[in-house]
């Protein structure tokens, strides 16, 4: 597998909502690419017919019975918000 | 004799004798940890004052004659990532240093019903990322057998708080060996039940399909009770399992006569320490001693376990910590301009290291162009190792091996090099990728004084045989009765 490049990691760091310094930038680009390097060792296997296990448990669309009941309420939703208005979060401004 | 160092069982004949309250517990409890916290520094926070007024509710409801819960009285340590109603759960990160959650966890709800009395909350890596709780924003915690040393991770906290005596037992979470491993670097029990065993909802999420809760305790038999009390199928969390739960401990027969050990191979070789194999070696020898019969098997594709946990976990996390942008909870970076700014600046200001660094190597993993590569590969693999387990169940019992294949390392020494500390794993990884419950349990001291941890993997859900055979080796054993001096 080719190597992660510095343009990448900046890349996925913006997809991560994350910044970088130029310090960490130049780190992080060491430190994934060893990693992936060790990852690679998965190419060894031959997996064309195996199937992935996503989770061990043989259950799927685990569902409730649709039933009304009491749920979280407005106040203990907000109650650990940064900031809020009239019983909303609030974030600074998204459209001039 | 500490209080501690009582059986459960003892404890709760003189609670219902009137010679110790449940208050004098709680007081042991503290008083401990005035001892001995400056040193271990296991705790992120206490919950002295709702810890005492709850003693006095049970001291109360025992004076009126009330039946104890099965956990009656019994001071507890919570990891930090377990969320607790009006009591600060924050990861040990930055960004939920103000986050007091306003419901608790069911594994809370489940010790309260069972009348244990949580204490405080405990130190551990940052979002239970790490093998060595260097990775708290908050402090080290210390390997109470030797301050230099790591305690392991990341239920650090939880394992050096039972070893040092602070709490009867701890709750920890265990992903790829974090309650495992640093149970066994501690000299102390530690048990990750099957995965959806005990209800995931309200911990907070990791890596969605490994995570799991379990106890952390100084004896098997301890083990079996805090499993016993936590256990149950949970209609809130979707990957809870609705299987009958069984009776722990009256699994604890001591009889394991006729019982099939598989040692894997991949776990007695290369790269395991030599004095970690021979404790394991002498442990298998006890066992053999009681009428187990002990044989060599093999999980070929253990040396594929490592990366495979290290492409899953980091996807699984990266989707998970998105939530943490500073807009419902958590501490919001002030200086941002914009929306976008602000999302981009709270996660930089408040997430450390280790944790920035899986998330963007899960973002790698998952993204276009490399999910087939990476993510769906190493889904393949778990298969792989999942059918390596199945096929050695069939003939055994229980697998065992070293927990860990060192003992704990000075603080310090790997933290700059994520890729040998990811190594440390290589015993625990494939038990979370696979599902099945293992427990580790102390077998014996390096020459450097350091303790060292057996596991013993079961079925799936067979919890009762993997305590059986923990209970047996550890009645016929002393290493579990060994104490650090602080």
């Amino acid at each position: 597998m080719s190597a992660i490049t510095r343009n990448e990691v900046e890349y996925v760091a913006k997809l991560a909502r994350l910044n970088l310094t130029e310090e960490e930038a130049v780190k992080y680009t060491e430190q994934l690419n060893s990693i992936l390097e060790f990852a690679g060792k998965l190419n060894e296997l031959d997996t064309a017919d195996v199937p992935p296990t996503s989770h061990v448990l043989d259950v799927y669309n685990v569902m409730r019975d649709d039933i009304v009941r009491p749920s979280l309420s407005h106040e203990d939703a907000l109650r650990n918000a940064p900031d809020e208005e009239d019983g909303q979060f609030k974030v600074p401004a998204v459209i001039e | 004799m500490s209080l501690f160092e009582k059986r459960l069982q003892d404890i709760h004949t003189e609670l219902e004798k009137g010679e110790l309250t449940v208050s004098d517990l709680v007081n042991a409890s503290f008083e401990r940890i005035a001892q001995t916290e400056e040193k271990v520094k296991a705790f992120i926070s206490l919950d002295e004052e709702n810890a005492r007024a709850r003693a006095k509710q049970l001291d109360e409801q025992q004076s009126r004659g009330e039946e104890q819960g099965l956990l009656f009285g019994l001071p507890a340590g919570i990891k930090d990532n377990i969320i607790t109603k009006n009591v600060i759960t924050t990861c040990a990160s930055k960004l939920l240093a103000n986050y007091k959650p306003v419901h608790n966890a069911t594994a809370m709800d489940r010790l309260h019903a069972s009348e244990a009395v949580m204490i405080g909350k405990l130190n551990m890596d940052e979002f239970a990322m790490g093998g060595s709780t260097e990775n708290s924003s908050f402090h080290n915690t210390y390997n109470p057998w030797n301050l230099d040393y790591v305690p392991g991770g990341s239920s650090g906290g939880s394992a050096a708080s039972v070893a040092a005596g602070q709490v009867y037992f701890s709750l920890g979470s265990d992903t790829g060996g974090s309650i495992r491993q640093p149970a066994a670097y501690c000299g102390v029990v530690g048990l990750k039940p099957t995965y959806g065993l005990v209800s995931r909802y309200g911990l907070v999420a990791f890596a969605s399909s490994l995570d799991q809760i379990g106890p952390i305790t100084k004896n098997v038999e301890d083990s079996a009770y805090v499993l016993q009390a936590i256990a149950a199928h949970d209609p809130v969390d979707s990957t809870s399992a609705d299987v009958e739960i069984p009776d722990y401990i009256s699994a604890l027969t001591g009889d394991i006569k006729g019982l099939r050990v598989g040692v894997p191979k991949e776990m007695m070789g290369e790269g395991i320490d030599p004095e970690v194999r021979e404790k394991i070696s002498a442990a298998l020898k006890v066992l053999e001693s009681l009428g187990a019969t002990v044989e060599e098997v093999t999980l070929p594709h253990t040396e594929y376990a490592v990366p495979t946990y290290y492409i899953l976990a980091p996807s699984e996390a990266s989707s998970n910590l998105a939530r943490y942008d500073g807009v419902r909870y958590g501490v919001r970076a002030d200086s941002a301009e914009n929306l976008l700014d602000m999302y981009h600046e709270t996660r930089s200001q408040g997430l450390g290291p280790e944790v920035k660094r899986r998330i963007m190597l899960g973002t790698y993993a998952l993204s276009s162009g490399y999910y087939d590569a990476y993510y769906r590969k190493a889904q393949q693999v778990r298969t792989l190792i999942k059918r390596d387990f199945d096929q050695v169940f069939a003939n055994y019992d229980v697998i065992i091996g070293p927990t860990a294949p060192t003992t704990a390392f000075k603080i310090g020494e790997k933290v700059n090099d994520p890729l040998t500390m990811y190594l440390e794993d290589i015993c625990t990884v494939p038990v979370n990728l696979a599902g099945i419950p293992a427990i580790s349990v102390p077998c014996g001291f390096a020459s450097n004084g350091m303790p060292v941890g057996m596991q013993i993997a079961g079925k799936s859900f067979d919890e009762a045989t993997v305590l059986r055979v923990a209970h047996a080796f550890e009645q016929n054993t002393e290493h579990h009765k060994a104490r650090p001096e602080l």
